[in-house]
């Protein structure tokens, strides 16, 4: 992948509204055609979505996010209109959405899954269209309103063939989320009624030239998104809603829910990362989020392993380990240099991909077995493919060789080295993994080991081929990660650089308007606190 | 003296809001994230600055009000309000499938299923 490969912005600009608007489209068309037979909905939904990773690998393979590229909405620029903006961390994001977004469906579908509701493939569009949008606005408001997109859709969705535990689950993640997207408002009428803007690279610039009088309310509503991102990615103390959400709900929707967490993290790499730059912003508030990250990620983890222990099924105990891959990325975030990124984004790949594999191996568990909690049962039909399955899952979450869990593991421990609380990280990520382990062992050999001779198995459901496949998918691309990883791994430190290098991401998000902030306005101290809006608006 | 009304104002709703969405049955919450998320409009609107007689239109007379704010609050009532009715009707299903409104949904041995407090 060469540098800059330019494309015409023109193919470029509609490749990026496509991500967006097709799936909002599909989302009403299938509304609209909610009568419509089976075979119609699933070939939409399909449809949009091998579209949606068609175009997201050739924006990947194009090397268009070398350096960013800004989608100006309506052609308003940037501080005033809301921009998209494509680099390196959306486009791996897009990818990894449309990824899951696939593997899910395809199992929703090869089960019948999707024959439990009416609109069960509207919702899934919606979903990929907030995340979609989520990942590429370059707005903290517009930001807030993707979020609620896939609020409202993961809502529907994860109620979807209902149920009592289910519904009860629901509330309490609807409950929370109601309460995040509520701070999240007042974090960002806040940063507006005192910078008076909203882009995020416009942001980043005023909180550069704000006077030290305004850092407490800076910092106050920096840490109040940071709550709103936690309770999203699931970390410490704000993690409580995720077990009994995921281990609830349908598998199909909880494997695309693998990537709910990431939106979270995704955020405050973004907007934390952005806003609070070494470049850019004032010294006393670049490292504001990164100890809270650091020390979050540490508790997050050894809650997790206690709640993969403590679990009483197995889908219960796959939601832990989603919350200990949160904490162990939560870590690498907030050690936060240029390495320990690269390491998180590998990490990220990999945790993304198998715990939705395992999610939808849990279900199939569950579908053979009768149960996926550990009573004794009858034994499994084609318990050797499906224990093998299970083996080569628990090593990979658990952190075992020859898997990415391992290398992503090891490289986050060696970005670690030389941090100040490098001891301390170690004995956590170290211990937890042996305590995943252990406990990974002990419900393998329970689930199918100990087995019932006298009675025969009669509730067991077989699954098609095409269920298989979407298992098998993610335990493929992760064995490809450990063949490509020198590849892979040059990428992502590409990334992480361009992550940790903002100013490149500010000069583009604010190119059409960079001239008239920093020449109708030299070194003005505070523009936003002389009149609080928009200064040059009166100059037009 | 209209911004200390105003602050007080928001301070309070948000206080009850806190206050009723911590409450342990399903009705008292909703109303409380309600509370919540017109504390939270008001403070928006509030962000623009608090101007009388002022229109948020530029050029048509000589003090103008931002109008970001404005719109900015039009969306989060927008999202609150479809929120609001989307949590009613989650907390109606759960009072007719749990058979209580409790937000925990239990108030009777009935419902203790496997994995115990989850939230």
């Amino acid at each position: 992948m060469t540098p800059n490969v330019n494309l015409a912005p023109h193919s470029f600009d509609q490749i990026l509204a496509l991500l967006v608007f097709l799936p909002v489209l599909s989302a009403i068309a299938l509304i609209a055609l909610h009568r419509a037979g089976w075979r119609l909905k699933r070939l939409i939904s399909a449809v949009s979505v091998g579209i949606l990773l068609l175009a997201t690998i050739y924006l990947m393979v194009s090397g268009a996010g070398n350096t960013p590229q800004v989608y100006p909405m309506g052609d308003w620029p940037a501080p005033f209109g809301i921009v998209w903006v494509y680099d390196r961390l959306s486009g791996l994001m897009l990818l990894l959405t449309a990824t899951l977004g696939v593997v899910s469906l395809t199992y929703a579908i090869a089960t019948n899954e999707d024959h439990n509701g009416a609109h069960f493939h509207a919702l899934f569009q919606a979903q990929l269209f907030g995340l979609n949008g989520a990942f590429l606005t370059g707005d903290v408001f517009n930001l807030f309103v993707f979020f609620e997109v896939l609020l409202l859709a993961s809502y529907g969705l994860m109620l979807h063939g209902g149920g009592a535990a289910r519904s009860k689950a629901g509330l309490h993640y609807m409950v929370i989320n109601l309460v995040g997207s509520t701070l999240f408002l007042f974090a960002v009428g806040a940063l507006y009624g005192v910078l008076g803007t909203l882009n995020l690279a416009d942001l980043a610039v005023r909180i550069g030239l704000a006077p030290t009088s305004l850092y407490g309310v800076i910092a106050a509503a920096s840490l109040m998104l940071f709550v709103v991102f936690a309770i999203k990615a699931a970390a410490f103390p704000l993690y409580l809603w995720l077990p009994g959400t995921y281990a609830e709900t349908s598998a199909p929707v909880a494997a695309l829910f693998a990537i709910m967490t990431k939106v979270g993290l995704y955020a405050m790499l973004r907007v934390h990362g952005t806003l609070f730059d070494t470049a850019t912003a004032p010294a006393s508030l670049v490292n504001l989020i990164g100890p809270w990250e650091l020390w979050l990620g540490i508790m997050t983890l050894i809650m997790a392993t206690l709640g993969v222990l403590a679990a009483m099924n197995l889908r219960r105990q796959v939601a832990y380990l989603i919350l200990a891959s949160v904490g162990t990325l939560l870590i690498a975030l907030g050690v936060n240099t240029t390495e320990s990124i690269e390491a998180a984004l590998y990490y990220w790949i990999h945790t993304t991909l198998l715990s939705a594999g395992f999610f939808l191996l849990a279900d199939i568990v569950r579908r053979s077995r009768g149960d996926d909690d550990w009573r004794i049962q009858p034994a499994m039909p084609r318990a050797t493919l499906i224990g093998g399955l299970f083996f080569i899952y628990a090593m990979g979450m658990a952190g075992l060789p020859p898997l990415t869990g391992f290398f992503g593991k090891t490289m986050i421990l060696h970005s670690v080295l030389g941090s100040p609380l490098m001891g301390a990280i170690f004995a956590v990520v170290l211990t937890t993994s042996v305590l995943l382990v252990i406990a990974l062992a002990r419900s393998g050999s329970t689930l199918f080991y100990r087995v019932d001779h006298q009675e025969q198995q009669v509730t067991a459901q077989t699954v098609s081929s095409f269920a298989w496949l979407a298992v098998f998918t993610p335990l493929i691309l992760a064995a490809a990660m450990v063949i490509f990883a020198l590849p892979l791994t040059g990428w992502l430190q590409n990334t992480s650089m361009q992550i940790k290098d903002t100013s490149v991401y500010i000069r583009q998000a604010l190119d059409p308007a960079v001239s008239r902030l920093h020449t109708e306005e030299p070194k003005q101290p505070n523009p936003a606190h002389v009149s609080p809006h928009f200064p040059s608006v009166n100059q037009e | 003296m209209m911004s200390i009304l105003f602050a007080s104002l928001i301070g309070f709703l948000t206080a009850a809001g806190v206050f009723l969405s911590l409450r342990a049955q399903t009705f008292p919450v909703v109303l409380g994230l309600t509370l919540l998320s017109y504390a939270v409009n008001l403070f928006l609107f509030g962000m623009g600055r608090l101007k009388t007689d002022a229109a948020a239109v530029l050029g048509k007379s000589a003090s103008y009000t931002d109008p970001l704010p404005q719109a900015l609050v039009l969306t989060a009532i927008v999202i609150a309000f479809a929120m609001t009715a989307f949590v009613i009707v989650l907390a109606l299903k759960t009072r007719a499938e749990l058979g209580n409104d409790h937000v925990d949904g239990e108030d009777d041995a009935s419902s203790n299923e496997q994995g115990g407090p989850s939230a």
